[in-house]
């Protein structure tokens, strides 16, 4: 095997298993320090995430929600851009879903109204991104502190809107009126009805192949179009793709725009497709979530949507754990959870020097040089 | 987990033999649940009221298990719903406004199993809607804030901004204006996300300035972020209003008193009655004539409610139970016009 090939086994899949084991590893210390058998604690996860049929449509919903914001974060670091605004550009992706909806008849199609929809939310996430692009770009500030600023730009603007302006007459709980049927995305438990196959009731719904879609959408273009290489080129070495005719700052505000309008897609799924209505809050750990699948995924886009299931798996997994033993409470979960992006995100490259120096020694490399 | 059921039900059952007063089917009959708010149990707030005061009391009481769910987003909230219901479990305490959506999907689809949402109504036929009053309370404690204020000015620190706190502020606005009518109140909101109702240092932040504007009694609906509230106001040695416990233990001589806001009481007795078969659905408003809110007047702030306060707070106590004072619900048409 090439050394080049080696590298890429090592990066893609050896390295992110073993940090998805060690996180395992110390998740099993925890339990044992808690006095729950993780054996046991295993088997009740994945019975949750997989062993009924509502489980796994919950595993799903939560998986769909973390490939919209893989693919965003992805997006952005190809072109060297950190977005921490998913979480914002998810919540205001909703908003612009919703507002569609109540701006056009109730009556229309849902083969007008949801696409409608669905570009509503990716303007709006576009639009939520586009402020730090330019400031990044045209201004240098820079885009970790204004993305994750945003975040909170996003939470006030929505706790106004839900409470002064789009609140239900009545209603105690911030949320608007309910979306009119034909902006609901079907369920799947019920398309699969349709077809004789019964399943237990779950959020999950069209959602899913939205994200599949997308996740190959992304993969064409960042890959296959002049676009995706100009962001790939500013990425890898800004300096160069500018000697070569790419207008950088250009690359960065398109490029948090289309991250931006990938995370929106939060809200299809979200809204649109479980609550029905715009409510609050309903984003919140998506967006950061994604920076962990994105890192574990590789910013490949099936990478990544193997990573959001990983995640999808914990989310769904966790809760069943969390709802069966008395002992393991949410916060244990959300631990959990904490040590699969700290393995995987913080301490992404911990093992690499080993298994370079196991796998690939330098008499090798330097074969490779000659 | 079969087999920690049937060690729970022998062991059941050893104790209504053994204590012989309560009655096996009691015991076997109901198994009640709780679904707490996405803020968690131990919120230093609501759920934990509901736990300290509803959930522990009944299970210290009874001996009869209670389920408890935590859920961490509003999709779980429906998914324990649904599958304590599945498992038989009921009455369901749902805790919290926000739960409303996923009791009125759990309640069509169980319909054999009986929930009781707190702070909120849904109209299904096995719903127990448990409401408070909170303008009625604050009015109250609005009415002994002016009395005791010395500048003519006191405060209002708010967790989260949205409609239910603001019927607190209102109901404060609305006691203090009508012992006194030339008295100023200063509105202040810790945030915009739930995190304001856990937010000490930024509580006892806008005390400060509330107190530098001259206020001198201060009142919190804000959940964990009071605490900071109250030590602000200590620290000053001005006076401070507690809300949903009775907080008045907490600072001793410079908590005035509190806004008692019954939550855990609504759980406990929704367990109660279904023990005794006589849970019923439908909509029980808790207001100052059902016990739902209150002031509270203890050891603790005894020395800083003088008698003719006392008596005073009490009358105006009675002429709103009375129907004599209507106290304008901020909630009715989302302004603080009355």
């Amino acid at each position: 095997m090439s050394r080049d090939r080696k590298l890429a086994w090592i990066n893609g899949l050896l390295l992110p298993l073993l940090n998805v084991l060690t996180a395992f590893a110390a998740t099993a210390v925890l339990f044992l320090l808690i006095n729950v058998n993780p054996w046991e604690a295993a088997q009740t996860l994945l019975y949750g995430a997989f062993g009924y049929s509502e489980g796994v449509g919950y595993t799903f919903y939560y998986t769909t929600n973390f490939i919209f914001t893989g693919l965003a974060v992805a997006v952005a670091f190809h072109a060297g851009l950190f977005n921490i605004g998913g979480e914002g550009q998810a919540y205001i992706g909703g908003l612009g879903a919703g507002l569609v909806v109540f701006a056009l008849f109730p009556e229309l199609s849902p083969l007008v109204m949801i696409p409608a929809s669905i570009v509503g939310a990716l303007v709006f996430g576009a639009a939520w991104a586009v402020g730090p692009g330019y400031l990044q770009a045209y201004r240098g500030s820079h885009i970790v502190i204004t993305t994750i600023m945003f975040n909170f730009l996003a939470a006030t603007l929505m706790v106004y809107l839900m409470s002064k302006v789009l609140l239900e007459p009545g209603q105690m709980t911030p949320q608007s009126r309910l979306f009119p049927d034909n902006a609901w995305l079907p369920f799947v438990h019920d398309v699969l009805a349709n077809f004789g196959i019964k399943v237990d009731r779950s959020p999950l719904n069209m959602s899913i192949l939205l994200a599949l879609v997308v996740a190959i959408l992304v993969w064409f273009f960042l890959w296959q179009t002049r676009w995706g290489y100009a962001i790939r080129a500013t990425g890898r070495n800004a300096t160069a793709a500018t000697y070569a005719g790419i207008n950088q700052k250009k690359i960065i505000v398109v490029t948090m725009c289309i991250s931006g309008a990938l995370a929106g897609l939060v809200g299809i799924n979200e809204l649109l497709g479980y609550h029905h209505r715009i409510i609050m809050n309903f984003h919140v750990g998506y967006g950061f979530g994604g920076i962990a699948v994105a890192l574990m995924g590789r910013n490949h886009p099936f990478g990544i949507v193997i990573a959001a299931l990983l995640f999808g798996i914990l989310y769904q997994g966790g809760a069943e754990l969390a709802f069966e033993w008395s002992n393991i409470s949410r916060d244990i979960v959300v631990v959990m959870q904490g040590l699969v992006i700290l393995f995987c995100g913080a301490l992404e490259y911990m093992y690499k020097p080993w298994l370079m120096r196991w796998l690939v020694p330098v008499s090798d490399s330097a074969k490779g040089a000659a | 987990m079969k087999k920690t059921a049937i060690n729970k039900l022998v062991k059941g059952l050893t104790v209504a033999l053994a204590t012989g007063a309560v009655s096996m089917s009691a015991l076997a009959d109901i198994k009640p649940a709780v679904v707490y708010s996405d803020a968690g149990k131990f919120d230093k707030s609501f759920s934990e009221a509901v736990w300290n005061n509803g959930v522990k009391r009944f299970m210290d009481e009874t001996g009869i298990e209670v389920k408890e769910a935590e859920p961490t987003n509003l999709a779980q909230v429906e998914q324990y719903m649904k599958r304590l219901a599945k498992r038989g479990h009921s009455p369901i305490v749902a805790v919290g406004f926000s739960q409303a959506n996923a009791v009125a999907a759990a309640a069509k689809e169980y319909p054999d199993a009986q929930f009781t949402l707190i702070d909120m109504v849904v109209p299904e036929p096995n719903v127990q809607n448990v409401v408070f009053k909170e303008h009625e309370g604050s009015f109250l404690v609005g009415v002994l804030a002016a009395m005791k204020s010395d500048s003519d000015v006191i405060g209002f620190v708010g967790g989260m901004d949205i409609p239910l706190i603001s019927r607190f502020g209102c109901g404060y606005e609305q006691g203090a204006k009508y012992q006194n009518a030339d008295i100023k109140v200063i509105h202040n909101m810790t945030g915009s996300t739930p995190a304001a109702f856990g937010n000490p240092s930024k509580g006892a932040e806008l005390t400060r300035s509330q107190m530098e504007s001259g206020a001198d009694v201060i009142f919190a609906a804000a959940g964990g972020t009071g605490n900071g509230v109250y030590q602000a106001a200590a620290d000053a040695g001005k006076y401070a209003i507690g809300v949903d416990s009775n907080q008045n233990h907490l600072h001793p001589g410079t908590m005035l008193t509190s806004m008692v806001k019954r939550v855990g009481e609504a759980a406990y007795q929704s367990y109660s009655a279904a023990k005794d078969g006589s849970w019923a659905p439908g909509v029980q408003v808790m207001g100052l004539a059902e016990g739902g809110v209150d002031w509270a007047l203890d050891e603790h702030n005894r020395g800083l409610v003088t008698q003719q306060m006392e008596a005073r707070v009490n009358d105006v106590k009675a002429k709103i139970i009375a129907g004599e004072i209507v106290v304008h619900d901020y909630m009715s048409d989302n302004t603080c016009n009355y």
